[in-house]
């Protein structure tokens, strides 16, 4: 074993964690925000696949990429508006319309890019790289951690402030009303569905953001289905993540290291069958149920519409 | 909490200057010229319900007015309008004399209007500061300085002694109130509106609340207090007013109220709630008053024979949160309701499940006319005549969305007659279930409807319905008549004691006292999972069960 451990391994498993684990991390953290107000959002993973393809379709046409990420984000608010429309104003089950957006968004995508790219198969440059001054030079720990792009360093301080809106705001205070008592949210005077509807939207912004960052910097190309189950990832971690940020953090850095996995043995030259490899993050996601799942702890009103009056 | 320091508000000199004060005013111009808040000619249907009719009320600063009336009779709908939770379809809201709408909670709040729910409606995740804090917009800084101030503040008003940083999930259910009387004066103690506010507390919370709100009176608040309890009114209020049936049936001014005793308020209440003094609401006056005493000739219980049921020292395990029993030991003969008091959470619930078989006895034995039922399983035990009514009608007594007709059936589906060989014969079902609405009185649409869209009291209706039915030997009340209201209340307990004298053993497991006076032959107390005494009901037996209650052992 000793041989793998070898300076090209370790950074190519560290970047590859870190590049797997952020659209996770955005995810992540886009539907803890949502479960706080008490909607449970399956649909991030079609908010996340359809953010994939407007944040590339976008970053392709108008060669920014920065374009790609903002219509990354605005297609993931886009199939949000759709939960709230429905789930929020109307009161539908939350469940259904999610699993049905995520369908929706995979049929959708693949069918546009069928007509668009299946012909070309266009790929975007490499994306920009900002190299942290200083950290960037430390032997193994720079190239792996510390020059990356910036939506990178932008999730993990979305982290901090999360962690700060959540504990020490209004919104913190409104959305943990939401999910917990809504009634007395509404009691208190503010709207649960406007509070509801913002999370879910900033849920589909993040989600979208996530998927943008797949498709633009992680493979550099959109490829129908290629969120892979990242969205549900995203739920289980904000599902294990007792409101916290910071396991958000923690949980994306594991997934992210077991999908790094997949690379970083191909890179030592260890022969094993991708198939395996690859079934390595989903295995962890039940291993992980299975030994923290007792210990979630969710919102009171999760999954609830709120109707003023029932109680 | 420690009141007894503070200067007592209800001394006589300062409540009588308040009054002259109020009726001063209010004898100015020919009624009341300048009330805090007002309705007039509210108006509020719901499909099938008027719930409010031409409502007119003044509510002045300084003064306590309580709205008395039934289940039904429209005064939730009256605080929800006045919430700003729902719309009148009819009438004015007046604030200062001046025409608003209240078109949400916000606008309500604004108004300085603020209201206490009959449901706590605090955030348990959230603590005391958090929870008074909510409601401030997005993207504001947290004014938690300035929240504390304020905290602060209303705790002198009100006299209470919170912890800011407690979890509110931690606090008892009268400091939970307490603080969300603090959020309903938080932007400005104007109006405060308590709706049934003493249904969820214990005696001393009780008593504590009764200061606070004289404290309040004091400084001028005009509050709204909502009550089913007579003797509540009388003792709190300055003013009262009856609903019935969504209309105001009339009112006891202020001037008036305070030269009446406390038995003509009641006589007076009880013929606007009733229409008249007819003989079943006189019982219902007593009720209303709560003397417990003399009101029903004692039955003769026959202990000479066997007791129907023998319980000997049954224990329970523990789970969460739930007291588990410890070594409760008694005998039920037949014929006689036995009592079981205690403050809530004493294992009363452990008792109740015990008996019905729901819950696993982990020792003692539990015998039936003498044959062993211990380790039966609940049909085993249905069949041998044990009957359970639950506390929790809807969840575990009923099923919301099933009509009428399978719930009152729910024990017996897939059982002849009304299931033969797998099919269902709807015809018998539905005769079977008009014959039992007759003979009950369940207000109910149909026996089709569902029976989430009935009433408390009428669900209830239909559990006694079901329970007491087909050779029933031994029953088991728990809470039977919380949340209802005085009638229903009065029927369950007629219900209770007529069926005792038919020869049913019956324990009734109750927080409310009055109840169990009223109702018992013999009073158990629970205190920490263990029957610490039983007393023979009689007078003046508050004293010794309020010792046992408390953990004063003299059994």
């Amino acid at each position: 074993m000793s041989e793998l451990l070898t300076q090209p391994f370790l950074i190519s498993l560290l970047f590859g964690a870190v590049t797997a684990g952020v659209p996770l991390l955005l995810a992540g953290l886009g539907e803890q925000i949502s479960e706080k107000a008490g909607v449970l959002n399956i649909g991030i993973e079609g908010m996340m696949l359809f953010g994939a393809y407007t944040g590339f379709v976008a970053a392709y046409y108008s060669g920014s990429f920065w374009m790609g990420f903002l219509a990354g984000g605005l297609g993931g608010m886009l199939v949000a508006s759709v939960v709230v429309l429905l789930c929020i104003r109307q009161g539908l089950n939350q469940i259904v319309i999610g699993i049905a957006l995520t369908i929706g968004a995979e049929g959708l995508t693949a069918l546009l890019h069928f007509f668009q790219f299946s012909k070309t198969y266009p790929r975007l440059d490499k994306a920009p790289v900002l190299e942290i001054p200083g950290l960037a030079s430390i032997p193994v720990i720079g190239p792996a951690l510390f020059s990356h792009n910036i939506v990178v360093y932008l999730a993990v301080g979305l982290v901090v402030f999360l962690g700060w809106l959540f504990r020490a705001s209004y919104v913190g205070l409104n959305l943990e009303a939401a999910g917990a008592k809504p009634a007395a949210l509404d009691a208190a005077g503010i709207s649960v569905v406007a509070t509801r509807s913002m999370a879910v939207l900033s849920t589909g912004f993040l989600a979208g953001l996530g998927g943008a960052y797949l498709a633009n910097v992680g493979a550099g190309l959109f490829v129908p289905f290629m969120t892979h189950g990242a969205g549900f990832i995203g739920i289980v971690l904000a599902m294990l993540a007792r409101g916290r940020p910071v396991w958000v953090l923690l949980g994306a850095i594991l997934f992210g290291v077991s999908l790094a996995m997949t690379t970083a043995l191909q890179v030592a030259g260890v022969n094993v069958p991708t198939d395996v490899v690859q079934m390595l993050p989903f295995a962890m996601v039940m291993l992980v149920l299975v030994i923290f799942a007792r210990h979630s702890v969710l919102p009171p009103a999760l999954g609830l519409p709120y109707v003023r009056g029932d109680r | 909490m420690k009141m007894d320091s503070l200067p007592s508000p209800l001394q006589s000199g300062e409540m009588i200057d308040t009054q002259t004060m109020s009726t001063a005013i209010s004898t100015g111009a020919g009624g009341n010229p300048a009330p805090v808040a007002a309705v007039r000619h509210i108006g509020k249907r719901f499909p099938g319900v008027v719930a409010n009719d031409d409502i007119s009320l003044d509510f002045n600063a300084g003064e306590i007015h309580v709205l008395l009336g039934e289940n039904g009779a429209g005064k939730s709908t009256l605080i929800g309008i006045l919430a700003g939770m729902q719309q009148p379809d009819a009438g004015d809201i007046l604030i200062d004399g001046a025409k608003v709408r209240l078109g949400s909670p916000r606008e309500s709040l604004d108004h300085g209007i603020g209201t206490v729910f009959q449901h706590v409606l605090l955030v348990p995740s959230l603590t005391v500061i958090e929870n008074l804090m909510l409601g401030g917009s997005w993207w504001q800084k947290l004014a938690r300085s300035a929240a504390l101030a304020r905290f602060r503040e209303l705790s002198d008003l009100l006299g209470v002694t919170l912890d800011a940083d407690a979890l509110v999930g931690k606090l008892s259910l009268g400091e939970q109130q307490q603080v969300e009387i603090m959020r309903a004066l938080w932007r400005g103690e104007k109006i405060l509106i308590l709706d049934e506010p003493t249904s969820m507390l214990t005696p001393q919370g009780v008593k504590d609340l009764g200061e606070v709100m004289r404290r309040l009176r004091s400084k001028g608040v005009a509050l709204i207090l909502i009550t089913h309890k007579l003797a509540e009114a009388y003792e709190l209020g300055d003013r009262i007013s009856v609903l019935r049936l969504g209309r105001s049936v009339g009112a006891i001014a202020p001037d008036e109220r305070r030269v009446m005793t406390e038995q003509q308020v009641t006589d007076r209440v009880i013929a606007m709630m009733f229409g008249a003094a007819t003989p079943t609401d006189a019982a219902a006056a007593e009720l209303l008053v709560g003397r417990a005493e003399g009101r029903r000739a004692r039955r003769e219980v026959d202990r000479s024979g066997a007791p129907r049921l023998r319980v000997t020292q049954i224990a329970t395990a523990a789970d969460r949160g739930a007291c588990p029993l410890h070594d409760v030991t008694f005998d039920l003969w037949p014929g006689e309701v036995l009592g079981v008091a205690g403050i809530d959470g004493n294992g009363q619930k452990h008792l109740a499940e015990a008996l019905a078989g729901q819950r696993k006895i982990t020792s003692g034995t539990v015998c039936l006319d003498g044959a062993d039922i211990t380790a039966a399983a609940v049909p085993v035990r249905r069949q041998a005549g044990i009957r359970y009514v639950t506390d929790e009608r809807l969840g575990e007594g009923t099923v919301g969305a099933f009509s009428v007709a399978t719930n009152l059936l729910l024990k017996e589906i897939g059982s002849a007659p009304f299931w033969r060989r797998g099919m269902t014969d709807w015809t018998r079902i539905h005769d079977h279930a008009r014959e039992k609405i007759q003979d009950h009185d369940i207000r109910t649409p149909s026996e089709k409807t569902p029976i989430g869209k009935l009433s408390g009291g009428n669900i209830q209706k239909v559990l006694l319905a079901r329970e007491l039915a087909n050779d029933a030997g031994v029953v088991i009340f728990n809470k039977p008549t919380y949340g209802l209201d005085l009638q229903n209340t009065r029927l369950a307990h007629e219900r209770i004691v007529e069926s005792a004298g038919h020869g049913l053993g019956t324990i009734v497991i109750s927080t409310d006292l009055d109840e169990l006076l009223e109702v018992s032959d013999r009073i158990g107390v629970m205190y920490q999972g263990r029957l610490v005494g039983i007393v023979e009901n009689g007078p003046e037996v508050e004293l010794a069960i309020g010792k046992l209650m408390t953990g004063q052992v003299s059994s």
